[in-house]
């Protein structure tokens, strides 16, 4: 039967349509409670730091994963940084160009052993580069809300 | 356990830390949209239900008469033998009434949500429908029942083109 | 089989909360953490991790799994993650023994976490989709139809009332009242208050089920020439087995869980037990629902079939009874964080047998415990025995 019967014109092909309805409300966790405070209040970037391993998370983490380790060291970072990496995105997630080329990149802050990804700003693409000095920029304090668009975007230092 | 840890972790929060923003929180909503295809034996079993009529399928092998239809027998692991019409009665196996929604908002009329062994098929295999047109508190398991079909016209070749299953009497 | 001894050797666990502030990696973390310091182990000697935890939906992560790895310790090391439903989380444990007995890993960490209150405005917009897409969702179930459908006909099946099945919530919720992870402990509720709760689905009723839990629990694994110089009172994994019984739900009959059956006979026979009523000291059978319970001590066959009420009614099954069930408080008492749920049975297996259960030590010092799950459609059984000695 199962050989004998096949949907040989597309018209007979059917699909039932339907949805899964959810959506997800994340809480931010212990270590994302801190890191997101400090930039809504403060402007700053807060980081977790193994003194074992030698190693500064940022985003921070209540636990190293290198040696398993409660972290409660914090430490200031950034808000300067340097450029891991970068790609420049010319279409939108659906295939349509984008007006303006969404610039993203891998920044190490200044005392951050992980990277953060966000958006640069203010800089044209011929003076992209790997190892370019940036610094945050904030959105204005009554309009922080505590997530990680606080930050507009990254800018090079000498902007 | 408790000997050795004085305070187990794990912070609680009420939804009002949500709603008064007490702790930071994002929120998404995905998109998440299907077109789940029929396939071969719910295609053929959508399509008779769309004429009014409810197909199965026998597996010569284990002697039995299944629905709905697959194209093969999980007990025997063999293509399904035949199609066989069944008919559009059975006999209630389970049920429940039900006064919540999925999202737990409660219903201002409850449904009847049945096992309903269908007559044709192998003793106790049913489908999985609804109750209507009985009081709640006469519904009995063992009570026979059959399809209340929509029009020929609103068919759609879908589940829900037997709006319910009555009582017969 | 030529496969080696493995012995559980530490266990942790998060308290189970409705809401959890942490992120479920940071819940993971927690348990595997404590876990490992329960038997002064570190992240150096962990060869490898089996992680549990239910659909990446609920957490509302794609690839939940690699997602948790760092907080269930699997950075750089050997990971894996598996799902069987609710009976993922006694699953987890096997997946980690056969990682120590086939002599793959020494030391393995076993992880399940779940973090469902993520999930909105219900989880049972996730679980809904158990259902069959096209031929059962159009009818707009809820999660609660299957367990209703099926408690109804195992009432029917045995001439059972409402009030037979209602003991065992209260049994566990009562038990859950000296668990100091517990979530809906309460050493006052009565019959009368769970017969009077909010009918949802008939004959479910709000207090015969089991609520939307955050949580997460850790066990450590080890080889039997790693356990004896990590601690002198491993606890053996004397049997495992599981099964799974096909989709066609309706085409089954519910009132008996023949998959647990077979589960069950399954870890019996490697276990060589053969007289489980005589052998099983204590059990922790899956207990996300109060039927489920007598249902599923059926299907261990360490009840005659529909004899499960009369038993707890006698009080046998009572964490002073001749074979105690649940005593933790179960999923009913301690809460249902899926995955952690199944995995906080055999954790509980594991404290009562080494004498360490606390106010819910049982008596008589019992060597040989059982843990069991189930999940899916009506579907899935998943059983564990551990045994202290031998």
């Amino acid at each position: 039967m199962a050989l004998l019967e096949k949907v040989d014109k597309n018209i007979e092909a059917r699909a039932w349509q339907g949805e899964i309805p959810i959506q997800s409300r994340y809480t931010c966790g212990l270590a994302g409670e801190k890191f997101f405070r400090e930039i809504m209040e403060n402007g700053r970037f807060a980081g977790t730091h193994c003194a074992e391993c030698e190693y500064t998370y940022v985003p921070p983490t209540i636990y190293c994963e290198r040696c398993f380790a409660k972290l409660d060291e914090w430490v200031e970072v950034g808000p300067e940084g340097t450029v891991q990496s970068f790609t420049v995105l010319l279409v939108a997630p659906d295939g349509t160009p984008l007006e303006e080329p969404d610039i993203l990149a891998l920044i190490q802050l200044d005392g951050a052993d992980s990277v953060l990804v966000h958006r640069l700003g203010k800089v044209g693409l011929d003076e992209l580069a790997i190892g370019m000095r940036v610094k945050a920029v904030f959105k204005p304090k009554k309009e922080r809300e505590g997530s990680i668009l606080d930050i507009v975007h990254f800018v090079p230092v000498n902007a | 356990m408790t000997a050795k840890i004085k305070e187990f972790p794990g912070v609680g929060l009420r939804e009002s830390d949500f709603t008064e923003r007490k702790v930071l929180f994002t929120e998404w909503k995905p998109d998440a949209r299907y077109a789940w295809d029929a396939g071969v034996a719910i295609g053929r079993y959508l399509a008779e239900l769309k004429e009014g009529r409810i197909i199965g399928v026998r597996c010569h092998h284990c002697r039995r008469t299944v629905v709905p239809p697959r194209i093969f027998c999980e007990w025997c692991f063999r293509p399904m033998d035949e199609w066989v019409y069944l008919e559009d009665h059975g006999v209630v196996n389970t049920f429940s009434i039900c006064y919540v929604q999925w999202d737990m908002e409660r219903l201002e009329e409850p449904l009847i949500p049945a096992v309903i062994e269908i007559a044709g098929a192998s003793k106790g295999v049913g489908i999985l429908h609804l109750l209507g047109e009985v009081d709640p508190r006469e519904v009995k398991i063992g009570m026979k029942v059959k399809a209340v079909w929509k029009p020929a016209a609103e068919r759609i070749g879908a589940i829900t083109d037997i709006r319910y299953f009555k009582p017969i009497n | 089989m030529g496969l080696r001894k493995v012995a559980v050797v530490g266990a942790g666990m998060t308290k189970f909360v409705r809401r959890a502030q942490e992120t479920g990696k940071e819940l993971a973390y927690e348990a595997a953490k404590m876990a490992l310091d329960s038997c002064e182990l570190t992240l150096d000697d962990v060869d490898g991790v089996a992680l549990g935890t239910a659909p990446d939906a609920f957490d509302g992560v794609h690839m939940k799994g690699e997602y948790l790895s760092d907080g269930a310790g699997a950075w750089r090391k050997p990971f894996m993650r598996s799902y069987v439903g609710g009976g993922t989380g006694v699953f987890a444990p096997i997946q980690g023994w056969y990682h120590v007995a086939s002599g793959l890993f020494d030391v393995c960490l076993v992880v399940c976490e779940e973090k469902m209150s993520s999930c909105q405005p219900h989880p049972q917009g996730a679980f809904l989709t158990i259902f069959d897409h096209t031929t059962e969702r159009p009818l707009g179930p809820n999660l609660l139809w299957i367990f209703a459908l099926e408690m109804n006909r195992y009432m029917q099946t045995y001439g059972l009332q409402k009030k037979d099945i209602a003991l065992v919530s209260v049994k566990n919720k009562r038990n859950a009242a000296d668990h100091p992870c517990a979530l809906l402990g309460d050493p006052n509720i009565t019959v009368e208050d769970v017969l009077k709760s909010e009918v949802l689905a008939w004959p479910v009723q709000r207090l015969d089920v089991s609520p939307v839990t955050d949580g997460a629990v850790a066990l450590v694994l080890a080889a039997e020439n790693v356990a004896k110089r990590i601690t002198d009172k491993p606890v053996w994994i004397k049997g495992v087995g599981w099964s799974l019984d096909t989709a066609y739900w309706t085409n089954r009959d519910l009132y008996y869980p023949k998959y647990v059956e077979y589960a069950a006979r399954m870890a019996y026979e490697m276990a060589g037990i053969r007289e489980p009523r005589k052998e099983i000291h204590i059990v922790e059978p899956y207990d996300p629902f109060d039927y489920k319970e007598l249902h599923h001590l059926e299907g261990l066959l360490l009840a005659d079939k529909g004899e499960a009420p009369r038993l707890t009614a006698e009080g046998v099954t009572a964490r002073t009874g001749n074979m105690p069930v649940c005593p933790s408080g179960g999923l009913l008492g301690v809460g249902n964080p899926i995955a952690a749920a199944g995995l906080m049975k055999v954790a509980e297996i594991f404290w009562q047998l080494r004498g360490e259960a606390g106010k819910r030590q049982v008596p008589g010092k019992p060597i040989t415990g059982l843990a069991q799950a189930w999940g899916d459609l009506m579907q899935v059984g998943t059983v564990i025995i551990l045994g202290i000695g031998g």
